[in-house]
């Protein structure tokens, strides 16, 4: 399914975090939004899977409105893994992975054999089955942040949207679930830091600077030296991947301060 | 991706991690709980008779059954047993079902306050209820209104006040986004001080102690003032509120996710948070009016319950009503028997017992709530 972000604007305390934010996410398309902190990314993120509503303009889901969705309905199409990375409760990972069934169940109504399966399979899928059992305070971050992934594939979502779900994991557990999202033909929008994973696992990107879109295409066209100096202030060199050919960024410390060299 | 990649046990070599667990712990599968639930039916059952058949006249269990099914109408007593009849009838049973209603009702309003404020230490007073209850029934009590519920009329003011504390602390704690769970804390916590205050001061402007022992009443809790006529107003509230919660067991485990979660599962924090904000205080209030705020109960039930069956609020809000209705048939015998014929303030009672089991749980289980 289609996502269409649409002029929108949302303003927090009088202050624009996103100024008229307008990108599309084709059907099956990964799409990845990066910009320093604070360019109003994750604010972005918030429109889309409901915890926040636009000052102005809107989201498409596959041509329809969707906010004029109630939350229940867009939770069985748009799930998110958001930056809260927890519960205050001890609950086991097999019950927050099944709590993603919530937006298709009624009430109390309890997991089908099929629901059950899906889970054990999103389990297996993120490497945490062995930790089903197990309370989810006592897991390492990355551990958990896999566990709240899984959760998000077991809403059987068609658009997925994630908020840094790189983060607290290792190389091999970026690399895998970069890969998944690649393989899984969902739609998703995800945030990422790490440019050159960004490049590597994404369709397209958008780049964000003080909650406006500066630039937007594919990896080889957005991520070039002097669009990363003006957002980032960094200065990188662009090598393609020997490999795969995507552009990766090579960056130069930034050097040393006048006052230091002086003497 | 599965394929190239090796199952993730070669790469566990973590002496600390402890071995998995091949199935879930008994009492939290489905069967565990029913029948964890069954067993402490019984034991209340069990529980009731012998409180209601122990106090300064000791009768047996068999004659207080006796007695018991005579008055539902099943059996006959003799002329010489009136007095013991009168006893069991219409003093003790009000008074140990009250408890047990009380009991079960603050062992799930605890779990529903906590859950929505999401803070480890709230308990059912947290948001000024009980002193908001207090300062209703002193002033009823000192300025002789609400003349109109007569007998009752202490009760309604308390009843009053304990809903007009909720009302003021939701109105203070709100703001354009919504209200926050550490906002209506704070706020709880220091209008519960201003109430103190308005207490103290009619205490002391008020000649008499009249005043002062309803204070005390108020504050401390007891279930002395148990009667038929003031049992099935609290016992419904109570009775409806578990069930209301309890259909909301799903989406408390989601809000315990967080509120942007929750939004992302379908689920409206901010609008279950009214929810339950109202339900807890319209129960909360019920409880207060009859038997004062009883501490500790609704702080440490929800835990213990917790550290046996898990988190999940469908298993939690299942057991804690049954277990908090146990306890406080317990700690009210108690209250009663250990230095009769003078009555200990239940506070007192719950604090004594709870403590070291909660302690002795919470050490031998790794219990976290909120982190480690």
């Amino acid at each position: 399914m289609d996502l269409r972000i649409d002029g929108l604007c949302v303003t927090l305390n009088g202050q624009e975090i996103v100024r008229r934010l307008s990108l599309d996410v084709a059907n099956g398309h990964v799409v990845g939004l990066v910009g320093p902190n604070g360019s109003g990314k994750s604010t972005a993120l918030r429109c889309v899977y409901r915890a926040l509503r636009p000052s102005s303009g809107t989201v498409w889901l596959g041509g329809g409105d969707l906010f004029a969705l109630s939350l229940r309905e867009s939770a069985r199409t748009v799930a998110a893994l958001t930056q809260e990375s927890g519960s205050d409760l001890d609950f086991t990972v097999e019950e927050v992975v099944a709590l993603g069934r919530t937006p298709h169940l009624r009430g109390n109504q309890p997991l089908s054999a099929r629901e059950r399966d899906l889970c054990r399979h999103a389990m297996e899928r993120l490497d945490v089955a062995h930790l089903a059992r197990r309370g989810v305070l006592e897991l390492s971050g990355g551990e958990r942040q896999r566990v709240l992934v899984a959760r998000a594939l077991v809403q059987e979502p068609r658009v997925l949207v994630l908020d840094e779900p790189t983060n607290h994991l290792d190389v091999r557990h970026q690399i895998e679930l970069l890969s998944l999202l690649r393989g899984a033909g969902t739609t998703v929008l995800v945030v990422l830091h790490d440019l050159n994973l960004a490049s590597a696992a994404c369709d397209r990107i958008g780049v964000l600077s003080e909650g406006a879109l500066v630039a937007a295409g594919t990896p080889a066209e957005v991520l070039t030296p002097p669009l990363i100096k003006e957002v980032f202030g960094v200065d990188a060199a662009v090598v393609p991947h020997p490999m795969t050919g995507d552009p990766q960024l090579l960056y130069t410390l930034l050097s040393p301060a006048p006052e230091r060299g002086r003497r | 991706m599965r394929q190239v990649i090796p199952p993730p046990g070669e790469f566990r070599a973590d002496p600390a991690e402890p071995p998995l667990q091949s199935r879930p712990r008994w009492p939290t599968t489905p069967l565990g709980t029913a029948t964890t639930a069954v067993v402490l039916a019984a034991v209340l059952v069990v529980s009731a008779v012998l409180a209601i058949g122990l106090g300064t006249a000791v009768i047996g269990p068999h004659e207080t059954v006796r007695y018991l099914w005579a008055a539902i109408g099943g059996g006959t007593i003799g002329a010489d047993e009136v007095t013991r009849y009168q006893i069991i009838w219409q003093i003790r049973t009000p008074r140990v079902l009250l408890a047990a209603v009380v009991g079960a009702g603050l062992g799930v309003v605890g779990v529903a306050i906590q859950a929505m404020v999401r803070n480890a230490l709230a308990d059912p007073f947290i948001l000024g209820v009980s002193s908001g209850a207090s300062v209703g029934a002193v002033a009823v009590g000192v300025l002789g209104a609400l003349t109109v519920f007569g007998v009752y009329a202490v009760s309604a003011g308390a009843f009053l006040g304990a809903l007009g504390a909720t009302l003021l602390v939701y109105l203070i704690a709100y703001s354009r986004v919504g209200v926050t769970p550490l906002r209506l804390v704070l706020t709880g916590v220091a209008l519960s001080f201003g109430f103190q205050a308005i207490m103290s001061v009619v205490v002391y402007l008020v000649p008499g102690n009249e005043a002062t022992s309803t204070v005390l009443f108020w504050t401390m809790g007891s279930f002395g003032a148990a009667t038929w006529g003031s049992l099935p107003v609290v016992a419904l509230v109570v009775l409806a509120g578990i069930v209301a919660l309890r259909c909301f067991a799903r989406s408390l485990d989601v809000m315990a996710l967080g509120d942007e979660t929750a939004a992302s599962l379908g689920v409206d924090s901010d609008r279950l948070r009214r929810g339950l904000f109202v339900l807890t205080a319209v129960m909360t209030g019920a409880m207060v009016a009859v038997s004062g705020a009883i501490g500790f109960v609704g702080l440490v039930i929800p835990h213990i319950v917790r550290i046996v069956v898990g988190a999940d609020h469908r298993r939690v809000l299942t057991i804690a009503p049954l277990v908090g209705a146990v306890f406080m048939v317990w700690v009210d015998l108690a209250s009663r028997v250990l230095m009769a014929p003078r009555e200990l303030p239940l506070g007192v009672i719950t604090a004594l017992i709870g403590v070291p089991v909660f302690i002795t749980l919470m050490r031998r289980r790794g219990y976290l709530f909120g982190g480690r």
